[in-house]
């Protein structure tokens, strides 16, 4: 056996644990978290001197031809300036051939861990309408998130909204609005095991409980704007339970939910694509209706409900008119006495 | 594996597992318990004798002597069966029994024969000598320190051992020559760089990166295997993952 030394010692701990990162501008820190599809590291940027955070993806075997089709596809992600979307602002390959996508570190809490100390529904609701802006604008831009779910979404510590990870993102559209093949796009296995060349129809991206049923089914061509509205379902339906999804409906797991608020999520969540909201826009405002107590799209309502919500929402007014008319009979009694 | 270190010849007996082996030493069966002891052995009678060597000022042949002692009598009365993980690291655990060995054997003025019985095992102590001769430990470095940095660097040694035996097995000496020309090269040698890699081996330079980068994903492996094999718990095992490589494993 074959002596070595401490600097050996060193680089073989690196190269089975930290990410090695030379011949970028980053220094490694710490790990900050590790999903199916590859580990977020703090790192410094050297040149710039801040704390980034770099995603580095499982998949080490690709070809340069997708390495290239990748980075491209980063640096169209890139492009999406909205105070809702922490944007992929450097992309590049490590010696060991992983590709690696820095955004910026956000310092706050994850969608989830905020649930877990908010338990105000309208609170959690106004959050999710920010989450839903912030997609819609991808989507007007023709990129898809594909892995939406609480743990890729972050309320930064000024209360704002941020959607995070969008480097596994699918271009729908190009500046030219012209429709990419699927060949054009590169999906990782969640596990990071497949290979190269693996990227056919079949092959399944994303976090289970949170994708759709055609993302499961790793049916790419099928994938678009709905597929994330279903994400988004997902989400909303974890903040009215504090669950992720099952086949539960989301009044069984928690009956507090309001039934409007049930449909909205079901409406999202439909196994059909045609039957879920034909955009996240959609879906936000019809969010904003249930906040504003108005009819929403997505539930019809008998009489009493209708009756009962406009109560709800003119609850002053109707109290009002009450104190009125129990003046005016106390009066009437009164007066015959 | 190098046949000075082989053991009784166990391990040609026996598939290697990755099971715990501290848990292994516990088991009724005595065959069981043999393999065990044979994965604990292995995994540290090298730090084991340089840390005899450091701390107790032993000369080489009293070290020897000492190391051999000490594994033998922890494999007849089963020492090591009575770990407690929740107690300290095994690593603790068997200096601290090692500690307590040297010196209840120097305090009843002892002196181990020397060879021969059946508790010998065949173990390299050559190579620990020129280890120790080529790299001392350094004055500040407590003996505990020295271990856990000896231990670390036998970890890494047979990990690297393991990785060439398997890419041999499967025909894959190309991957483990690219990983010994970029990642074992001596300390002298210019860095070498994938492209430079690819012409000498005639290959893709997206060849190398994926070789080099596959080879490493089963280094890391084996280095775990070992490592699991030597905890006796998750949290044992997740503990030491992140004391030896830095990360949080699951």
């Amino acid at each position: 056996m074959k002596w070595l030394s401490d600097s050996k010692v060193s680089h073989l701990r690196s190269i089975a644990g930290d990410p090695d990162f030379s011949g970028t501008k980053y220094a490694f820190i710490k790990e900050l978290a590790r999903g199916g599809m590859g580990t977020v590291y703090l790192a410094e940027d050297t040149e710039l001197n801040r704390q980034v955070a770099i995603k580095v993806l499982s998949t080490p075997d690709i070809t340069e031809d997708l390495r290239r089709r990748m980075i491209r596809e980063a640096q169209i992600i890139a492009r999406l300036e909205h105070p809702g979307i922490v944007p992929v602002h450097d992309v590049g390959v490590l010696p060991d051939g992983r590709v690696f996508y820095a955004m910026k570190f956000v310092r706050g809490v994850r969608l989830d861990e905020y649930a877990a100390s908010t338990s105000a529904t309208r609170e959690r609701l106004r959050k999710f309408q920010a989450v839903c802006d912030a997609v819609a604008f991808a989507h007007a831009h023709g990129v898809i998130h594909r892995d939406l779910k609480p743990q890729n979404i972050m309320i930064g510590s000024f209360g704002e909204v941020l959607v995070l990870d969008w480097g596994v993102a699918k271009i729908l559209r190009d500046d030219k609005n012209a429709v990419s093949s699927e060949a054009d796009t590169l999906i990782l296995p969640p596990d990071g095991s497949n290979k190269a060349g693996d990227t056919a129809h079949g092959t399944v991206i994303g976090t289970r409980q949170y994708m759709s049923p055609e993302q499961s089914r790793g049916e790419i061509d099928q994938l678009d704007e709905r597929s994330d509205i279903y994400s988004l379902g997902a989400v909303f339906y974890f903040l009215l339970t504090d669950h992720a999804p099952t086949d539960e409906k989301p009044r069984t797991v928690n009956p507090k939910v309001s039934k409007p608020a049930e449909a909205i999520c079901l409406k999202a969540m439909s196994r059909e694509r045609a039957a879920r909201y034909g955009s996240a826009a959609d879906l936000s405002a019809d969010v904003s209706r249930l906040l504003d107590a108005e009819p929403v799209s997505a539930y019809r309502e008998n009489a009493y409900e209708k009756v009962s919500r406009w109560v709800g929402k003119n609850r002053f007014l109707v109290l009002l008119v009450l104190a009125y008319l129990l003046m005016r009979i106390f009066f009437i009694f009164t007066s015959r006495s | 594996m190098d046949p000075d270190t082989d053991i009784g010849g166990a391990q040609q007996r026996f598939p290697v597992t990755n099971q715990s082996a501290i848990v292994a030493a516990r088991s009724e069966d005595h065959v069981v318990r043999q393999r065990a002891f044979d994965t604990i052995l292995t995994s540290y009678w090298k730090p084991a004798y340089k840390y005899v060597r450091l701390k107790w000022q032993a000369n080489n042949e009293d070290a020897k002597d000492l190391t051999q002692g000490f594994f033998a009598n922890a494999f007849e009365k089963n020492h090591f069966a009575s770990y407690d993980a929740r107690k300290a690291s095994f690593q603790t655990f068997l200096r601290t029994c090692l500690d307590g060995f040297i010196a209840n054997e120097r305090k009843a003025g002892q002196r181990l024969k020397r060879g021969g019985d059946a508790n010998h095992f065949q173990l390299d102590f050559l190579s620990a000598e020129d280890e120790i001769a080529m790299h001392a430990a350094n004055v500040d470095l407590s003996p505990e320190d020295y271990f856990h940095r000896e231990w670390v660097r036998w970890m890494f040694t047979m990990s690297v051992d393991a990785l060439r035996q398997r890419c041999e097995a499967s025909g894959r000496m190309v991957q483990f020559q690219l990983f010994e020309a970029y990642d074992l090269r001596d300390d002298g040698e210019t860095a070498v760089s994938y492209a430079s890699l690819a012409k000498t081996f005639a290959l893709e330079p997206a060849t190398v990166t994926n070789y080099l980068a596959a080879t490493r994903r089963d280094f890391r492996r084996i280095v775990l295997d070992k490592l699991r094999e030597i905890t006796a718990t998750d949290e044992e095992f997740r503990t030491e993952a992140r004391s030896l490589l830095g990360v949080d494993v699951k």
